[in-house]
Order: C-alpha cells, then structure tokens, then sequence
C-alpha cells in the first residue's frame, strides 16, 4: 500500500509542477477526444493552476508565521498589529485582489462557455436522442432511424473493462458535429464520457441538448453520473468513435439486422415453445433480469420474484397486461416499444421457467391482439 | 459536572438543579442543554460514522462484497443526513447554548422552555430518522432510501414508507432548528449585559446570529420541498411528476435553495470559535473584527442567491449558468477575507500550539485548499466534468470536515476546561489531532484523483482502474473513523477528572466567559457583568 502511497504523492508533486500529467494511475482527466473535452481540460488547467499558486501562497504565509511567531522563540507579540494602516485597509485590499483573481478566472470561464453550451444554431447536426432507462441507455440514431440499445456486459464476459463495457456501442463519426438530446424514460439519469467532455441530466419530461465534435477514433468509456437507484453502476457508456466511412458502414448493417428482425416479427408464422423459450431465455436476461434476476427470483421488495408469482402463474391476459402497460408508482414500466415476437417469448419464458410450469406458450398473434 | 458549585443563594430550590432525570427532561437552563445536544451530536457521530465505515469498506475493493445495493445507497444517504442533521448541527447547536449565555453576560438564554421544547424534539427527530433506514428490514416495510440525501423525484417517488418516515424527520429536525434560533436570535437582541453593544459581541456570537438568521430564512423552504413531495406521493398531486404537468427539477431548486446556505449554516458557527482560538493562542487581539462581522453577512446573502450551482448540469440556459457561475465565484471574496482575518491574527503573535491551536490552524490551510477546489468547481465548463463524479465528494468532505467539524472539536477542546472544570489530557489530546488529521488528508485527497478520471460518485461498485486510490482511501478511512474513540475517551476522562482548570484556563484567553469560573454557576449570570 505504502508504495502505491508514494506514487501518489510523488505524482502529486508533478502534477502542481508541470500542470499536466496523464499518468497510468488516472490522475487527471483522460486525453479529451473532441473539441469541448479540449476546452473544458484546458479550462480546468487554467483554474487549476491559480488555484494552486494561490495554495502555495496562504500555506506559506502560515508556515512562516507557525515557525516564526513562536512564543518559545520568544517572539514579542505584536499587540497593535490590527491597528496599522494595514489592518484599517486591509478590508479593501484583500477583496480587491481576490475579485481581480476570480475576474481572471470568470472572464476565461465565461469565454470557454460561449464556444461549448449552445449547440451550434445555423448548420446541420446530426441528431442522436440519448434516452436514460432503470438500468440501460438507448440511443435513437434520429437521421438514420436505428435505435441501439446499450446494457452492461456481465463480468465474465467484461472482463478488465467490467463495469466500462456494454453489449451495443454508441458508434459516432469523427469531424461531424453530433447534437445530443437527452431525456429519461423513468427516473434521472446522466450520461459522462471524460474524452467527450460531455454530462448532462436525463430528466423525465425534459429534453435538453449538448452537442460534440469528435477529433479521434477510438473506444471512450463513461459511466451514468446521476444516482438512479439500485443499480446506478452499472449504467456504462462506451462510444466507438469512428471515420465517416466506417460509420456509414455501420449504419447499413444495423439497417439490414433491423429489417430481418421486423419481417421475422411480422410474419404469421405460429411458433413452437422450444424457439420461443430460446429467444425468450435471451430477452429476458439482457431487458428484465437487471431487476427481476437471472434467477428469478428478483429483489424484493422494490422487484418482486416471478418464479411463483401471481402475475407469471396466473392468467395470460394479466400478464400481458401488466408487460404491456408497466406498473404505475413502481420501476416497472411499459414495455410496449418491443414487437410481438418478443414480448411473446419473454412472456412465455416467464411462465416457463424456474419451475413456474404452467405450459402456456404465447404467440406473436396474442400479443398483438391484447395491444 | 455543575452540581459542586452551585451557587449557594437564599433561594436553595430554585438555584440549584433538580436532582435524577428531571434534571436532564425538564431542564430549562442553557448549560444542562448544551451539554445534552453536545451529547446527542457525540452519539450521532458514531451512528454516521459507522455508516461511513461500511461505505468505506464496500469501496476497498472492486466487487460487490458486503452490501447490497439499495443498503449500499441507503447508507449514502444516512451518512449525509445523520452527520448533517444529526452530528454537525445540534453540536453548533450546543456550542451556542453553552457559550452565548456566558459570552454576552446573561444569566441563561431568554426562552428557557422553548430551548428545552427544541432540544427534546431532536431525540424523536432522531428516532424517525433512524427508523425510515430501518424499516425495509421489517416485513411489509417496503424499498430503501436510495436517492442520496438530496432525495431527488421522481426516484423518490418510488421508494416505499421508508421516504415517509424521512420527510416527517425532515419536519421535525427543522422545527428543533428553527425554534432554536428564534431563541438564539432572541437572547442576543435582548440578553446582553448592560452597554454590550453588538460590535462589542465576540464573533462567535455573531456567527450565531447571522446563522441563526439563515436557518430562518432556509429551513421553511426545505420543509416545503418535502411536503409537495409527500403530497406527490399519497394525495395525487403532480408537483415534480412530469407525465402529470409537473417539473422534477423545481424539486432540485427548492431543495438546493436550503442546501447551498446550509453549507454556511454548517461553517459559521465553527469559524466563529475560531475567533476566539486563534487570538487566545497568539496572545494578541482577534485581526479585522468588524471586516470578520461584514464578511459573514456577505456570505449569508450571497449564498443564498447562488444554489443552482449545484445543478449545472440539468440544462440551464447560458445566461442563468453564467449568473450562477459568477455569484459563486465571487463567494470567494468573503471567504477569503475571513481566512485572512485569521492568519492576519497568527501574524507576529507569541504562539503556543495547544490542541485547539492546532486545529484552528490544520483549518486554515485545509480549509483554504477545499475552498480552491470550490472554485475551480464553479466554473461551469469544467464542472461538466467534476459534476456528480468523486472530485465533489472530495470537494466538499474537505469544506465540511475542516470547516464544520473540526471547528467543532477546536471549540470542544478550547471549552472543555470551562465546562467540567478540569483541564484535558493534552498529550493524549494531541495524538488524537494528528492521527485525525493524517488519516483525513489519506482518505479524502486521493478521491479528487479518482473523481478526474472518471469514477461517479455514488456506486457501489467500480472498474479495477480505480481500484489503487480507492484502497488508500478505504484504509484512511478506518484510521480516521477509530481515531474518534480517543476523542470520545478524552472527554469522558475530562469529564470524571483531570488537572483543575483556572477561571481563566487559557493564558492569552480574552472573553467574558472566562471570567466566571470553571465550571461556572448553574445560573451563569446572576449579577450581569459591567462593560468597561
């Protein structure tokens, strides 16, 4: 311990010398990746460095005096010290030069703000809704249609990058002006990404903007900063930052992928238990097992068990009622933006699994009809 | 502890204490008071700094170990509200209670019953407060607290009972504070000795006083925040519920509304007892008294108008961000004056560095180094980084513990000889200070590191790239959290004994308080001091 200690110290020491460091340990903000995080660090040096000056200032006035005034030393006290020039004038003074201090740093505050809050008036953005959900992102690409949904990766799978990993990235083009809107479909949230420079709330019934232009490729991870209850850790964000190229490429896949997924929903077809079991397991591990668990059993009491409940051994309309509509007052929401198909598999899952065997088997055609 | 020397009139019944419990339940004098809210803040200490251990011991290391979220973020919250309610403002309280009387010469405060109504408030306050982290373990007791101390909807909305139990421990803890403000603010018009004029007050008592005006001011609206949200959660309204017309964020305006001059209604009666320290151990007058009076009102005014600060990030037009940000930096300016005041006071003094000097003096510098970084936090670009990330837990553990609370433990160790009348063991005394201090500056410093590199405040869990400074932190954190054993067995043997203490127990020590003698009378002024 004592070495990583020293380390930190040590690096400490650099960093009020030379301003900058970007050491391994993560001492300072990760190298920005995008003009405001480039404004915001350099802002945040500038500060950084008054601040320490002036650090430097009132810790060494207060060491001399602590070694100097001493009565041991015999130091006469001076008992008319708060009636000099000084000390009548001194009310001035001090606020004079601090106000020229924090002028300083406002005035170059107020300059950096003007470049980075507003989203840019008169040119075209690409537009991405960023929405905050009870343990998940999705981002609805607006001018591309595609809609990615983005979950923690279990640590298993995460491995060093557990709790910074998520299964769908947020893929964005470097050297084009990104506007992004955020909203909460629950709860507030708040998307961080250090290299973006970017925090804004998610608040539910409010849609604000902040904007980025990306100066590099790369993957940048950022967690949810705003508390949002049980499981606000694992609330990941990871931005794949790629060429324009790339990320068309991108686009025309995620196209293609939801194109088959919606004639596969569409389709008449009439699906046996197995499939449905199958592709339900799936769903429900990666949309309802971040509160109802893997197991089932969830975490009572704010998410109730489904293995022997009420809702998931009892009739299926109740069941699909309460998976289409949500629970008002409680985390559990409306489901309804998924298909048919899958609300038909996680429903039939449901009433499958973990010993709740009432061999029910929901098809896509009863979803539809309960809608 | 007063009972040796009571003063021995014609009247025996009614100028001595009552004997057994009714001496404590139905006490109408300020020093019994005192000690009870000193005593109540001493448990609350404990009870919030348990909860800090665990949040501590959770975070040692990656992984979820010991807790489960919801307790995890349940004690997040319990830490903030028992320290902030519990600990740091019932201590000032009983600062107040035990010095004011004897600082401007008055024989108790002026509303007797109503201190003892506002002290015995607390207790019940206390056991709600306590209760609404303890129900979800009963059967029926519904979710966790787990929106954090700021209680945030529409999260709030969601939890079970527990939040109820808590907006009714918010309703009685603000009505115990604002009770005794009243009488602070009362006593202090009205109590001074004959030709005390106010800029004759130490400036403890100022401190109180523009406190005490504060609490006023701020406590109501809280009280009103909470209830909207009570009435958001049982009787159909939409306040801060979005799909029903309301606005989530109104909530965050009227809570920070308190929170941010709550922050000062923490700091000012601690930097007042610093008035007192600092020229008592430089042997020379207190520097810029009336720039120190000017000061504090300046703050109280200015940090009342600044709150927003505290949600930059909820998507303010850049014309509110800008006037939010400039009002805070300009925060500095009486801040700085103040802490100039004090060093100004050390400047060419005949020092000695007992224990309360020593504090007074680790304030200073840490104090100084917490009030930078609120600068740099206010400016509202960077913030976007800092904002809800470990860099403001950092921020504000070094404004509050230096400012608040070892402010506190100055005062307690500069009074401690004037209330049992026995001198401290100062050896023993010093231990504490520097174990306190060094594990403090371990725990909290390296968390400004985690903060800029990208760690939210608030989880459970983390990333191994924060694991390093997150395992010093944690280690710190025992040594901080134990060291406060020996703060508690110091008193107690004070208490039961020690070195008889001097009317005067500190050389250089200046004050109408000193002049009675230690410890003092049951009525504190019987026959009111003459101002010279």
């Amino acid at each position: 311990m004592s070495v990583i200690n020293k380390k930190g110290v040590l690096s400490l020491a650099t960093l009020l010398a030379a301003g900058a460091v970007r050491a391994d340990l993560g001492l300072n903000f990760p190298l920005p990746a995008s003009t405001t995080a480039q404004e915001i660090y350099d802002i945040h040096m500038l500060t950084m460095r008054i601040a320490t000056v002036l650090l430097a200032i009132v810790l060494s006035i207060i060491i001399y005096s602590v070694t100097h005034h001493r009565k041991d030393k015999g130091y006469p006290a001076d008992q008319t010290f708060h009636e000099t020039w000084f000390g009548n004038w001194s009310w001035v003074i001090v606020p004079a030069i601090v106000l020229g201090v924090d002028l300083t740093i406002a005035g170059s505050a107020h300059k950096t703000l003007e470049r980075v809050w507003d989203v840019p008036k008169d040119e075209k953005l690409m537009d991405v809704k960023v929405v905050g959900h009870q343990w998940w992102w999705e981002f609805d690409y607006l001018d591309q249609g595609i809609t990615v949904e983005s979950r923690f990766t279990p640590k298993d799978k995460a491995g060093d990058t557990y709790l910074r990993e998520v299964d769908n990235h947020l893929v964005l083009p470097v050297g084009r002006k990104i506007r992004l809107l955020h909203t909460s479909a629950d709860v507030n949230h708040a998307f961080w990404v250090p290299e973006l420079g970017v925090k804004k709330d998610a608040i539910p019934g409010y849609v604000t903007a902040t904007w980025v232009e990306l100066t590099r490729e790369g993957t940048f991870r950022g967690q949810c900063a705003h508390l949002c209850g049980t499981w606000h850790s694992r609330m990941p964000i990871v931005v794949d930052a790629v060429s324009q190229d790339k990320f068309d490429a991108w686009v025309k896949t995620q196209n293609e992928v939801k194109l088959a997924a919606a004639a596969e929903a569409a389709s008449d077809k009439t699906w046996s238990k197995e499939d449905l079991l199958e592709k339900g397991q799936g769903l429900f591990n990666t949309k309802c097992a971040a509160c109802h668990q893997i197991t089932g059993l969830g975490l009572p009491p704010a998410f109730p068990a489904l293995k022997g409940s009420k809702v998931a051994t009892g009739p299926v309309a109740n069941h699909l009622h309460t998976v289409l509509n949500g629970r008002p007052g409680t985390a559990m929401q409306s489901w309804s933006m998924l298909n048919d198909l899958e609300i038909a598999a996680i429903v039939t899952y449901e009433r499958n699994a973990w010993g709740n065997d009432t061999g029910d088997v929901v098809q896509p055609a009863d979803v539809k009809a309960a809608r | 502890m007063s009972t040796a020397t009571i003063a021995h009139g014609h009247d025996h019944e009614h100028h001595g204490p009552p004997t057994g419990i009714n001496r404590w339940l139905m006490s109408t004098n300020h020093k019994d008071i005192g000690t009870m809210y000193l005593i109540f803040a001493l448990i609350m200490l404990f009870l919030g700094g348990a909860s800090a251990m665990l949040i501590r011991a959770e975070l040692f290391m990656p992984g979820i170990q010991l807790l489960q979220p919801d307790l995890y973020n349940n004690l997040v919250t319990n830490h903030a509200l028992i320290m902030i309610f519990g600990a740091v403002m019932p201590a000032s309280a009983g600062l107040a209670n035990w010095m004011i009387p004897l600082m401007i010469g008055a024989p108790d405060m002026a509303l007797p019953r109503m201190n003892n109504l506002s002290f015995w408030i607390l207790p019940a306050a206390a056991t709600m407060l306590t209760l609404s982290f303890v129900v979800p373990f009963f059967p029926g007791g519904g979710s966790q607290i787990n929106t954090g101390w700021t209680l945030y909807p529409p999260l709030s909305l969601q939890v079970g009972m527990s939040m109820d139990f808590l907006i009714f421990a918010i309703h009685l803890l603000g009505i115990s504070s604002v009770l005794a403000s009243i009488n602070i603010i009362v006593t202090i018009f009205n109590m001074r000795a004959p030709g005390m004029k106010l800029f004759d007050m130490p400036i403890f008592v100022w401190a109180w006083l523009v406190t005490a005006f504060l609490l006023i001011l701020v406590v109501p609206v809280l009280a009103g925040g909470v209830t909207m949200l009570l009435f958001d959660r049982h009787f159909g309204t939409s306040f801060f519920n979005a799909a029903g017309g309301g606005d989530p964020v109104l909530f965050q305006h009227l809570f920070w509304f308190f929170g941010h001059p709550e922050v000062y209604i923490l700091l000012m009666p601690s930097f007042g007892v610093l008035a007192s320290i600092v020229p008592t151990f430089s042997r020379k007058p207190l520097f810029g008294y009336k720039s120190l009076v000017g000061a504090m009102m300046a703050l109280a005014t200015i940090g009342m108008v600044v709150w927003a600060h505290h949600q930059y990030t909820i998507g303010m037009s850049l014309g509110a961000v800008s006037y939010f940000m400039i009002g805070t930096i300009i925060i500095s300016i009486p801040v700085g004056l103040m802490v100039f005041n004090y060093i100004a006071t050390m400047w060419r003094g005949a020092m000695t560095f007992e224990t309360p000097m020593l504090f007074a003096i680790a304030i200073l510098m840490m104090f100084s180094f917490g009030g930078l970084t609120g600068v740099m936090l206010a400016v509202v670009p960077a913030d976007m980084q800092y904002h809800d990330s470990m860099f403001v837990v950092a921020h504000f553990h070094y404004v509050l513990l230096p400012g608040a609370v070892f402010g506190l433990f100055a005062g307690v160790f500069y009074w401690l000889p004037k209330w049992t009348g026995h001198m401290y063991d100062e050896k023993l005394a010093k231990i504490f200070f520097w174990t306190n201090v060094i594990s403090f500056n371990l725990t909290f410093f390296p968390q400004h590191f985690l903060g800029l590199a990208g760690m939210p405040r608030r989880v459970i869990d983390y990333n191994i790239m924060f694991t390093e400074f997150n395992m010093v932190s944690s280690i710190a954190a025992f040594v901080f959290g134990l060291s406060h054993l020996l703060l508690l067995y110091i008193v107690i043997k004070t208490i039961r004994g020690g070195q008889p203490a001097e009317a005067r127990a500190w050389e250089g020590a200046q004050g109408l308080e000193w002049e009675l003698p230690s410890p003092p009378p049951f009525h504190s002024w019987t026959v009111a001091p003459q101002m010279t």
